[in-house]
């Protein structure tokens, strides 16, 4: 059957037969920084394009309906307006942070693109600790947005920057806990083993209650660290009119503005790893006939039919609820989620021991 | 590093920051400019800024007749123009003695409410984008576009209105305005329930809006708030009960009362409010007798030598008219007492202590228009 694993083998024996193995290595790098680039684009353009029509849907409108068939190209020209502005750098700001900042941020999505597998074979780097480099590197971008905020020399920006970073380290607890949940349940951190570990099923019908307590926890922690509404108090935009990046225009602000819509998708396709069964197909007991028809869906369409169905829902979180108060977010996680992601995580840890989970 | 030019600085010898709310910002609703006084997210004192917006339509009025300075005043609080209007024509009227016919004063009654469903429904759509849900003020805006297609209907015009004049209504009732009506109101009655489905219980939204901007009774008296900022806070003020123009002593209507007098009282008071306009409605709508809708009056309007005052009750609260007249053909000098001034005094009481999310909530509830306060 057609699998993209053939592809990427092929092309991997065949650049070492005909290379040396140092200079194919370096071919290699080039190819996944040219696809991981292609796919921050198409991503961009897709997730965008996804949320205005997503909101629109939700708000009796029409949305984007002028440029292309559906709007389609909307996006496109917004990128294209967004590249040829002037990247203005206000008085009296920290130049070098200032200018730093988005493409720190846009550098640590892109950094945790590496243990995600897109399909089955498919993945850039199948690091052993790829949960744990994941929930390492995500915590990296609260440098960025606190960079932004504090070299703006703008009080807006500064409180913005200010509460995003006490949001991001609390909610960073429970959604390494929500993640340990599953690293419990199948005893490794590699994430091909994870997948490997749900071909029975997925971990959030195999694991229980607690896999359940952990995807919510773990979708609440997830539109929190990607600061999304109802959690959006660093841009907050009737409070701090665009938090952290009031002061960003042109390709600069499309930067932050790229690397939420990125991180959406990661925490999401995380999310889909762990609970969902990234590539797996859906399979039912021992319905031989529906198992072998689903086999037949490309793994690739199974890992972003999942992605995209989380990231409709946190879609749909933003477009609903109103904005958290900063210390009703804190008291959120540090007197709710964490103590219950504490106890699922003890209660977690007696199933898989005693092996009461399928 | 601290440097000379960095603007980022504290009070000297505090911690506290001062910081610009507007006038250009999307949660003061126009161009109010509010100083903030903050310590991290507490703010400390609010100091609103007002008179970006000031075009002096008090002075204005002066050098227009009395026929003319009704239409200015629909820019004063311009979601609710038509209680504006009101306002000026029954100031006109008791000064002249006009009578207004029956039929003239059941339509500014059906009119005044309907503008009150329509202010309070903007309202409605606003609060909720002040406390960051967007898809309710789409909402909002469907049922407020019905009643803007209304107004366009009998009156001519979706938002300034222009309807009433000194003696009744400037033009009779579009043949289908009962009928539109009574489908709003049909119509309303199921989305109201909606609203309060999305928004009102809401646990995000209710511990929000619940326990903060406490405002006390005897606060709100003394700062002079009117209108459902008031009425929230206990004090019974409704100018419909307690001063009764045109038809409203004939109306069998509740004033509504809150005690709680936090930002979610003042939210639950206005959503009642709808609902009583509803039935406010629903009691004149197939009861509008026939008759003129204009009475008779000279060509050209002269007001005796003397002092009127007249007052309705806005969506926003008490709107008073203060008339000074020399006898002429215009006003010596006209004087209004808008809801908005006094109820965005007691901003800067009912917010320190909170938090900068609290003080757009409270604005939110305040439900302000920046051109009623400066006019």
């Amino acid at each position: 059957m057609f699998s993209l694993e053939d592809i990427t083998q092929s092309v991997h024996n065949w650049l070492y037969e005909t290379m040396h193995p140092t200079l194919a290595l370096m071919v290699e790098f080039a190819i996944i920084g040219v696809l991981v680039i292609a796919l921050f684009a198409f991503l961009g353009l897709v997730l965008v394009m996804m949320e205005r029509k997503v909101s629109s849907w939700m708000q009796l409108r029409l949305g984007p309906n002028r440029i292309g068939p559906w709007g389609w190209f909307q996006t496109v020209a917004d990128t294209v307006k967004l590249i040829v502005k002037e990247g203005m750098t206000p008085n009296n700001v920290d130049r070098l942070l200032f200018n730093l900042a988005p493409i720190l941020v846009i550098i640590v999505s892109m950094v945790i693109m590496a243990p995600i597998m897109f399909a089955k074979g498919f993945q850039i780097w199948d690091i052993n600790i790829g949960v744990l480099f994941v929930s390492a590197v995500s915590s990296l971008s609260i440098i960025g947005i606190l960079m932004a905020g504090w070299a703006s020399n703008n009080k807006y920006s500064l409180l913005g920057a200010m509460r995003s970073g006490a949001q991001i380290v609390s909610y960073e607890l429970s959604a390494g806990l929500s993640m340990l949940t599953i690293v419990v349940l199948t005893g490794s951190l590699k994430m091909s083993d994870i997948i490997q570990a749900q071909e029975t099923g997925w971990w959030l019908f195999k694991g229980h209650i607690p896999a359940i307590i952990a995807f919510v926890i773990f979708i609440i922690a997830a539109t929190a660290e990607t600061n999304r509404a109802p959690f959006d108090l660093a841009e907050a935009e009737s409070e701090l009119t665009a938090g952290f990046h009031t002061e960003y225009s042109g390709m600069k602000f499309a930067l932050f503005f790229l690397a939420e819509y990125v991180n959406i998708f990661v925490v999401c396709a995380i999310g889909a790893t762990l609970f969902l069964g990234g590539w797996m197909p859906f399979h039912v007991g021992n319905w031989e006939q529906f198992n072998h028809i689903m086999d037949y869906i490309p793994t690739s369409i199974w890992f972003f039919g999942k992605t995209f169905f989380l990231i409709f829902v946190i879609m749909w979180f933003r477009w609903t609820f109103p904005r958290l108060r900063i210390d009703q977010l804190l008291n959120l996680e540090w007197k709710y989620l964490l103590p219950i992601s504490i106890f699922n995580i003890l209660l977690v840890t007696v199933i898989a021991l005693a092996g009461w989970h399928f | 590093m601290y440097r000379e030019t960095d603007i980022i600085q504290t009070i000297p010898g505090t911690d506290e920051m001062v910081i610009n709310v507007g006038p250009q910002h999307p949660s003061t609703h126009g161009v109010l400019h509010l100083v903030l006084t903050i310590n991290g997210e507490i703010v400390k004192k609010v100091e609103p800024h007002i008179g970006y917006i000031h075009r002096s339509i008090e002075k204005m009025c002066e050098s227009l007749t009395y026929r003319q300075f009704i239409y200015s005043t629909s820019r004063m609080d311009y979601l609710a123009a038509h209680t504006n209007n009101h306002a000026c024509a029954m100031c006109v009227e008791q000064g002249m003695g006009i009578e207004v016919p029956l039929r003239a004063q059941y339509i500014r009654v059906l009119m005044d409410e309907l503008t009150r469903i329509a202010s309070h429904c903007l309202w409605w759509g606003s609060i909720a984008m002040d406390c960051g849900a967007v898809t309710p003020f789409f909402l909002a805006f469907r049922e407020r576009e019905m009643i803007n297609t209304i107004m366009e209907e009998t009156c001519g015009a979706r938002l300034t209105m222009n309807y009433n004049v000194p003696g009744g209504v400037m033009a009779d009732i579009h043949p289908t305005f009962q009928q539109s009506v009574k489908d709003f109101v049909r119509h309303f009655r199921s989305k109201i329930d909606e609203y309060d489905e999305l928004v009102t219980g809401n646990i995000i939204f209710q511990s929000r809006l619940k326990g903060v901007g406490k405002l006390s009774k005897e606060d709100a008296i003394s700062y002079g708030c009117t209108g459902p900022t008031a009425r929230a806070s206990g004090v019974s003020c409704d100018v419909r009960k307690h001063f009764p123009y045109e038809i409203y002593n004939q109306i069998d209507f509740k004033e509504i009362t809150h005690t709680a007098g936090d930002s979610y009282a003042r939210y639950l008071m206005r959503l009642a409010e709808m609902r009583e306009s509803m039935n406010i409605i629903e009691q004149l709508i197939d009861n509008i007798p026939e008759g003129d809708y204009l009475a008779k009056t000279k060509a050209v309007l002269k007001l005796p030598k003397g002092e009127f005052y007249s007052r309705v009750e806005t969506p926003r609260g008490e709107l008073g008219v203060y008339i000074v007249s020399e006898g002429g053909t215009t006003p010596y000098r006209i004087k209004f007492r808008s809801p908005g001034f006094s109820n965005l005094s007691a901003l800067d009481h009912m917010t320190r202590g909170h938090k900068i999310g609290d003080l757009v909530a409270i604005m939110g509830t305040l439900d302000l228009v920046i051109p009623d306060i400066d006019r």
